[in-house]
């Protein structure tokens, strides 16, 4: 296969990034440090070249990330990179909300749903991009490109506004704001050939490489800080393994892999027989568990 | 990567859209070709085949529908609700796939659908052989321009695979299809509950010498990447980092673009050249249709969003006004003569839209008249709109002849649309100049002008409170007059009913008539039902804002029913009036009027006292005067 379609994709969300800007007032891009931000970030800044970016990265943070996550994410903003905020439930703070003692569900409910909804109305951003693809699970692949969230940031599935051609309707009412998804049409694939293509930086743990993990409920917990009590029996091991998705640490399972370059990966990927959300531990509760979160205003 | 590069001749993404009845297997066909093309992971199958116990129709066997129908409400009910796009990808191309639905709202969505796809699978159930729905499909697909289609006759295995019934379906779907704008059509016999033809040929269709479904779908030669025909750039966003750089940012949507290159801006004219394409490595040499670049241009010419950046030589056209075909989108219908917004390209402008020519029945394509169009609704409508912008036809350019229509107060997308081509008339009347104009006359008055628009229920006391008003301000000096809802109605309006449709064409009427008098200098008084917030809006629009005052005379329905002056209210209960405001027919109260009467707490005396103070506080009348 050639990559004629890798231009095709990266010129459509360049098309997005556009007319989101300017048709916003006070725009904002959620950067959650992964491969998907990373590479919104690389087309983010070619849409505007030679300007700056005109908006800044919002990180909605947890505390719970890889240490390889806050390391790479402070390194760029260091270099001047972008404009970053980060953003930290205050509530969740005060509460001490963690995934060891508190559970998944409540975890990512307090410190990133409404964690995201505190800063865009502190920040009083209307409109905010995301890396979310329509190939990443069933709810998704519904979602429009322009995503109306209401004054509550619910989604409304059933009243979308119907998108034709390249035309995107973003006028907004009293109180709502939008959600734009400039990689609605990229997979995960095309995500992996787009940053070989364009040699965009992305955190080392995509790569596989020994790292100390425990065995917990069939997933392999990375052990990346002090902070993961081990269980009664559990052992940490040294194993060769990567991400194929990175969340909070205690939530992301890893692959036993030796793919240590973009090659490799991208080959794994054309073999692999799971799909890319599997190790994220949130969205087995249910059949519709992404699509509940997302009406309650998870992103 | 190759955005370095110019070439756009192959096509390896193929966008396809599928469209069949409820009951055709149209989601089992998708999950069948995801499983061919190895799109479905083992956890995804895994939780499949739960999902099929649970909730599945195929007993024992993998329900392919379930894994398409991502909506949980779906799932209950068993049919697909919107447009979902799928992803997958053979070592050949990679494809998108729009998933519509079969049933009511099939046209919004199919239009939706269709807008962005390359080739159509239309499905027909080998039982059923071609229905009313496969041609209303086929309609739509042919209206949003799609050349290319797949006849996917599916469930062959309940006809004991039958080449003859296959073949008349054939026969029968190409006679009825020659109506129609296609330009290739192959049909392939399929089981998709058994995966006979998706992507291996089935041994139980011998006779069948053509690829099967998977293998025509990759190999098919698509044109999208058409890089001939003149430049079209609609400029999307202006970039000033700094005061040396000026840069017009969009995407090509025809032509191709080179430093040097003599082009033309729209709609001012002006004649400039290309001088440098940037990009994010260097510049680029040359880009083409489909690419989103940031160019310069040699000459200071002002170009801002909305506008056109053309070849020289062969521009676009522009005009404030089309026939259109439009696609109705909203439960409310299109209303002739209402003010709505069109997006095009990347220039939103006010557009109102006449009466439709005909509208069209997609079962029969036979040609229907219509006074208006409601949900789903398709008609071939003249469009007008505030200000000119460029355009090409739909035929000539997808992308440059397209337009969505947006509700002025839900935000909603509520129609769409395909150019055919410009009237003309309105290119040779020109505005002609005066010498008097309206600051001499307001010298001359001592006045300011403005429209005091009293809007409520019928027998609210709106002329009651209008003459007292216009009394006052008559010996104070102040030119006026007053434009009374049933005086216009025996005059000016008099050809008109109480439909919707009537009742805004009445509203611009007297707006009209409103923004003259304004510029004559006068103190204008209204006084209409005038139920709509949008004809309202209208009105303020064509007045302007700043010399438009929205008086709200509040008086509930039971109060107007209990005084009912000209018994109508009794009339209209008995059945013998229709269309009346508050009782068969909506009364939308203003949210910010500038003035807001209630008149069971004030005298239509203390009412029109509190307007005309009004005016002194505005300064429209001295009190001196």
């Amino acid at each position: 296969m050639s990559f004629s379609h890798l231009r095709r994709l990266e010129a459509e969300s360049i098309d997005i990034f556009r007319e989101a800007v300017a048709e916003s007032e006070r725009p904002v891009m959620l950067y959650s440090i992964g491969k998907d931000s990373s590479v919104l970030l690389h087309l983010a800044r070619k849409a505007f070249h030679p300007a700056r970016l005109p908006f800044p990265l919002l990180h909605v943070d947890t505390t719970w990330k890889f240490r390889a996550m806050y390391e790479m994410r402070d390194r760029l903003a260091r270099e001047g990179c972008f404009e970053l905020i980060v953003f930290r439930n205050p509530e969740a703070e005060r509460l001490g909300i963690n995934p060891i003692e508190h559970g998944s569900a409540r975890h990512t409910d307090l410190w990133k749903t409404q964690g995201l909804k505190l800063a865009l109305d502190h920040y009083r951003f209307d409109l905010a991009f995301g890396g979310a693809r329509r190939d990443e699970e069933k709810s998704r692949a519904k979602e429009r490109v322009f995503s109306f969230r209401n004054a509550q940031h619910g989604w409304d599935p059933k009243n979308q506004r119907p998108e034709l051609w390249r035309l995107y309707n973003a006028r907004k009412n009293p109180g709502e704001s939008i959600r734009v998804f400039p990689l609605s049409n990229w997979t995960e694939l095309d995500v992996w050939q787009y940053i070989r293509a364009e040699n965009i930086e992305v955190v080392p743990l995509y790569f596989a490489a020994t790292r100390p993990v425990v065995e917990r409920d069939g997933a392999l917990i990375m052990v990346d800080d002090a902070r993961l009590p081990l269980h009664k029996g559990e052992q940490v091991q040294q194993r060769r393994v990567r991400f194929r998705t990175l969340g909070c640490y205690p939530l992301t399972g890893a692959i036993e892999s030796d793919a240590d370059t973009l090659d490799a990966i991208i080959t794994e990927m054309e073999h692999a027989h799971t799909s890319e959300r599997q190790g994220r531990i949130i969205d087995r509760d249910g059949g519709s568990s992404m699509e509940r979160k997302k009406a309650e205003g998870y992103f | 990567m190759s955005t370095q590069t110019a070439s756009t001749q192959s096509s390896d993404l193929l966008r396809f859209i599928t469209c069949g009845s409820v009951d055709d297997g149209k989601s089992t066909l998708i999950g069948r070709l995801l499983h061919a093309a190895h799109a479905l992971p083992d956890d995804q199958l895994s939780a499949l085949a739960d999902e099929s116990r649970r909730f599945g129709t195929q007993g024992d066997q993998l329900d392919f529908a379930l894994l398409v129908d991502g909506l949980s409400a779906e799932r209950e009910q068993g049919i697909t609700i919107d447009v979902a796009y799928r992803f997958f990808a053979t070592p050949r191309r990679k494809f998108i796939v729009a998933d519509t639905p079969g049933h009511e709202q099939y046209t919004r969505n199919m239009a939706t659908g269709a807008s962005t796809a390359d080739l159509a699978v239309i499905l027909i159930d080998a039982r059923k052989g071609v229905l009313t729905q496969t041609r209303r499909h086929s309609h739509l697909v042919s209206l949003l321009g799609i050349k290319q289609v797949v006849l996917a006759v599916n469930k062959l295995d309940l006809v004991d695979w039958s080449r003859e019934r296959f073949e008349e379906i054939e026969r029968d779907y190409r006679e009825f299809a020659q109506r129609l704008d296609f330009e290739h059509i192959v049909a392939i016999p399929l089981s998709a509950l058994h995966g006979d033809n998706i992507a291996q040929r089935s041994q139980h269709t011998p006779w069948h010498a053509g690829p099967s479904l998977l293998e025509h779908l990759e190999s098919i030669e698509i044109s999208t990447a058409d890089a001939s025909g003149p430049l079209r750039l609609p400029v999307q966003w202006v970039c000033r980092p700094d005061l040396d750089f000026r840069g017009y940012a969009g995407r090509i949507l025809g032509g191709s673009v080179r430093p040097g290159d003599a082009v033309r801006i729209l709609p001012s004219g002006r004649q400039t050249r290309i001088a440098r394409i940037v990009g994010y490595a260097g510049d680029l040499a040359e880009a083409t249709r489909g690419d989103s670049v940031m160019l310069t241009l040699e000459d200071e010419v002002d170009a801002s969003r909305g506008d056109v950046i053309c070849a020289a030589a062969e521009p676009a056209s522009v005009a404030d006004q089309f026939e259109t075909t439009l696609v109705w989108m909203d439960d409310a219908a299109m209303l002739p003569g209402r003010s709505y917004l069109l997006k095009l390209g990347a220039a939103t402008v006010g557009a109102s839209f006449s009466q439709p020519k005909y509208a069209i029945d997609v079962n029969s394509f036979d040609k229907l008249a219509a006074r208006t169009l409601e949900l789903n609704g398709i008609g071939v409508v003249n469009v007008s709109l505030d200000r000119a912008v460029p355009f090409d036809a739909y035929a000539d350019n997808r992308d440059m002849g397209s337009f969505i229509v947006i509700d002025r107060y839900s935000n909603q997308t509520v129609g769409a649309g395909l150019i055919h081509f410009a009237l003309r008339r309105s290119q040779n009347i020109h505005w002609q100049a005066v010498d008097v104009d309206k600051q001499a006359r307001v010298r001359q008055n001592g006045h300011r002008p403005c429209v005091l628009w009293l809007t409520g229920l019928s027998g609210s006391g709106k002329s009651t409170i209008a003459n007292i008003v216009e009394r006052q301000l008559h010996a104070l000096g102040v030119r006026t007059y007053l434009l009374d809802g049933d005086n216009i109605r025996h005059g000016l309006s008099k050809d008109l009913g109480f439909t919707d449709a009537d009742r805004v064409e009445n509203i611009r009427r007297v707006g009209e008539v409103a923004r003259l008098m304004v510029d004559a200098g006068l103190v204008v008084l209204t006084a209409f039902i005038s139920p709509f917030r949008s004809e309202r809006a209208l009105a303020r629009s064509m007045v302007g804002s700043e010399e438009f005052l929205e008086v709200f005379v509040d008086t509930p329905l039971a109060v107007v029913e209990a005084r009912d002056p000209k018994g109508l209210y009794r009339k209209a209960r008995r059945g013998e009036l229709s269309n009346f405001t508050g009782i068969d027919s909506p009364y939308e109260a203003p949210a910010t009027p500038e003035l807001h009467i209630d008149t069971t707490r004030q005298t239509p005396e203390q009412a029109a006292s509190r307007i005309v103070d009004a005016l002194f506080e505005r300064g429209i009348v001295q009190r001196h005067a």
